[in-house]
């Protein structure tokens, strides 16, 4: 096969991972914008997500499908409810300072982490996909004949992943509902503002708070319950999606919730294009590169507005 | 006695006891605190941007991998003798340190973290990325012939143990020595106030490059000895959790105090060490470790003492 299809399936690979990435940056994304925190648990979160989903489909057993949609609601929300009692018993504790909160979140990566290791164990488990049809593409070319359309070998995909892109697609509007036609959005984004003044007047800023780590921590599960019939669970997951949504999240311009859906797209694309390219290891040494030198040179991101 | 006569003679008698050990301990704790004493320099290293300057730093596994392979692909590949390998070790440090100060130091507070961070992982993906040279996760191992220095053999436990010892009371009275002086002062007012630094006609930017390079370069001496010390080079002590090592060590001796590095690396090293016995999900000691000491002592055991008996303590 020539080029044309293997850079379609890059893309289509590369949507999968730009879908469930933009999910778990969003979540980091809203935490850093309301709370002014960086949550360096996200990725911990994330594991969590998958290893519960394992964990669920394992229990109800019946189905798949049954066991994917019961991991899909339990999942996310006990992940939820951990990260909002982290954030009463010690975010609120160190008054979100941002150096402290940082140490402290590290300590909560290990804490999750090693846990997972003595209760889950270091195997990599599966989670099977409600559905999982495989779908093949087709392909056009011009020859002497004029065009013709023949089914390259190889390059399909399943109904799975659309479904995953899908389903991200929803919740990322829902999160912008949310967040611009809610009560509760209106109070996060009064916070986000100004947390004084929202004190002031009479907002529960600590409680916005917990919702809103909790939101974020759960939006990760949520991400990581639609990858894991695809990738496995592992104990050790965490540490690419912390990393990418970092860079995406910065990139994006730190707490700004459509440069961090443009930029998930961006890293997510570029990411399964050049894989099949360079070598991942590479690729990855460039993008840390790149985040640290937007970083430092144009703080704001790639696609934020300069603060005054 | 004054303040500075207690000073002398705290830390002197630390060196001392620390010189009086080697004679008494049995052998496996012997081997430890050989072991302790070269990470205490790492964590001393660490001390003089985070304790003194205030910078925290998420990346300096970066200095610490910088040293050691600066020395060990001398010495495995340039097949250098050990102490040329160890200035190519010390300067690599200074390189890599002023390099990252010049960048990072245009960013502060959360930015200066994530962007020493990213410095430091994209330092370890690149160790694995040249795997061709540096072994990469499986690093590589110096010879006992190679680690003959001064015709001292280095693997022999008693004269690794004065190495060891020679280098922390190096770095340990070179830290003392530094935030004596005008320049370590400078530096805690920075961590203070960098506004009021600044407006007092102070070159903030060049004080805190200063205390990059220093800390950098000392990271780096400490990377590249326990690599000569203990044979072993790998990519490992480039990863994230050898940049966090050096933090925990530093927030739980407590930070800003000369003694506090030497204190909590070898409380964290016993206690990771008793605990294997139990488990070997040990990086759950260090977890729970650091949530405790931001809730509860965020100034660490050193800290808690200079504010509570010790106020002369530096």
């Amino acid at each position: 096969m020539d080029l044309g299809p293997y850079i379609l399936l890059a893309t289509l690979e590369g949507s999968v991972t730009a879908a469930v990435l933009a999910l778990t940056a969003i979540g980091l994304s809203l935490v850093f914008g309301v709370m002014r925190v960086v949550n360096v648990a996200h990725g911990e979160f994330f594991m969590l997500g998958a290893v519960l989903a394992w964990w669920v489909a394992h229990m109800v057993g019946a189905h798949p499908a049954l066991g994917f949609a019961a991991a899909l609601v339990v999942a996310p929300v006990l992940v939820g409810l951990v990260a909002v009692a982290a954030d009463m018993t010690v975010l609120k504790r160190v008054d979100y300072d941002p150096e402290r909160t940082i140490v402290a979140t590290i300590g909560m990566l290990y804490i999750i982490q090693q846990i997972t290791l003595m209760t889950y164990g270091p195997d990599a488990r599966p989670v099977e996909p409600p559905f999982n049809s495989r779908l093949a593409i087709p392909w056009f070319e011009y020859s002497e004949n004029g065009f013709q359309m023949y089914w390259p070998w190889g390059l399909s995909t399943t109904s799975y992943k659309l479904a995953v892109i899908a389903a991200a697609a929803v919740v990322l509007v829902g999160v912008w509902l949310l967040m611009a036609r809610t009560k509760i959005g209106l109070l996060m984004r009064a916070t986000q503002l100004d947390r004084e003044m929202a004190l002031a007047f009479g907002i529960p800023v600590e409680r916005v708070y917990a919702i809103v780590f909790g939101i974020g921590a759960g939006l990760a599960a949520l991400a990581a319950v639609l990858i894991v019939p695809i990738q496995q669970a592992h104990y050790l997951m965490g540490g690419d999606p912390l990393l990418l949504s970092f860079i995406v999240v910065i990139i994006g311009g730190l707490g700004s919730l459509p440069g961090t859906v443009i930029a998930a797209v961006l890293i997510g694309l570029s990411d399964g294009i050049i894989s099949v390219f360079f070598s991942p290891t590479l690729a990855k040494i460039l993008a840390t590169l790149l985040v640290a030198l937007v970083l430092v040179f144009r703080p704001e991101g790639l696609f934020g507005v300069k603060s005054r | 006695m004054s303040a500075t006569q207690k000073m002398i003679a705290l830390h002197g008698g630390l060196l001392g006891l620390l010189f009086v050990l080697q004679f008494l301990l049995p052998a496996y704790h012997h081997g430890n605190l050989a072991r302790v004493m070269v990470l205490a320099s790492y964590a001393i290293g660490y001390n003089i941007m985070f304790g003194y300057t205030g910078l925290l730093s998420l990346g300096h596994a970066l200095f610490f991998a910088a040293g050691m392979y600066g020395m060990g692909l001398a010495v495995n590949l340039g097949g250098v003798a050990p102490a040329p390998a160890l200035i190519a070790g010390v300067l690599a440090g200074v390189v890599v340190s002023a390099a990252l100060g010049l960048l990072a130091l245009r960013t502060a507070g959360v930015a200066f973290m994530i962007v020493t961070l990213m410095f430091a992982q994209a330092g370890y993906l690149a160790v694995l990325y040249f795997g061709a040279y540096t072994r990469g996760d499986e690093g590589f191992v110096i010879q006992q012939a190679q680690r003959i220095m001064w015709g001292i053999d280095l693997s022999d436990p008693a004269n690794r143990y004065f190495a060891a010892y020679a280098l922390f009371a190096i770095c340990l009275l070179l830290s003392l020595w530094v935030v004596q002086r005008p320049f370590g002062r400078v530096l805690v007012a920075i961590r203070e106030n960098e506004e009021r630094a600044r407006m007092l006609g102070y070159d903030v930017f060049r004080h805190k490059l200063g205390a990059v390079v220093l800390s950098g370069t000392i990271s780096a001496a400490a990377g590249a000895a326990y690599g000569l010390l203990f044979g072993y080079v790998g990519a490992s002590f480039a990863s994230v959790q050898y940049s966090i090592f050096p933090l925990l060590w530093v927030l739980l001796g407590g930070a800003g105090t000369v003694l506090g590095p030497f204190i909590g690396t070898l409380f964290m090293f016993y206690l990771i060490d008793l605990s294997s016995g139990l488990t070997s999900a040990y990086m759950l000691i260090a977890g729970v470790a650091l949530v405790v000491l931001t809730l509860f002592a965020p100034q660490g055991l050193a800290g808690e003492l200079r504010s509570r008996i010790w106020r002369w303590l530096p």
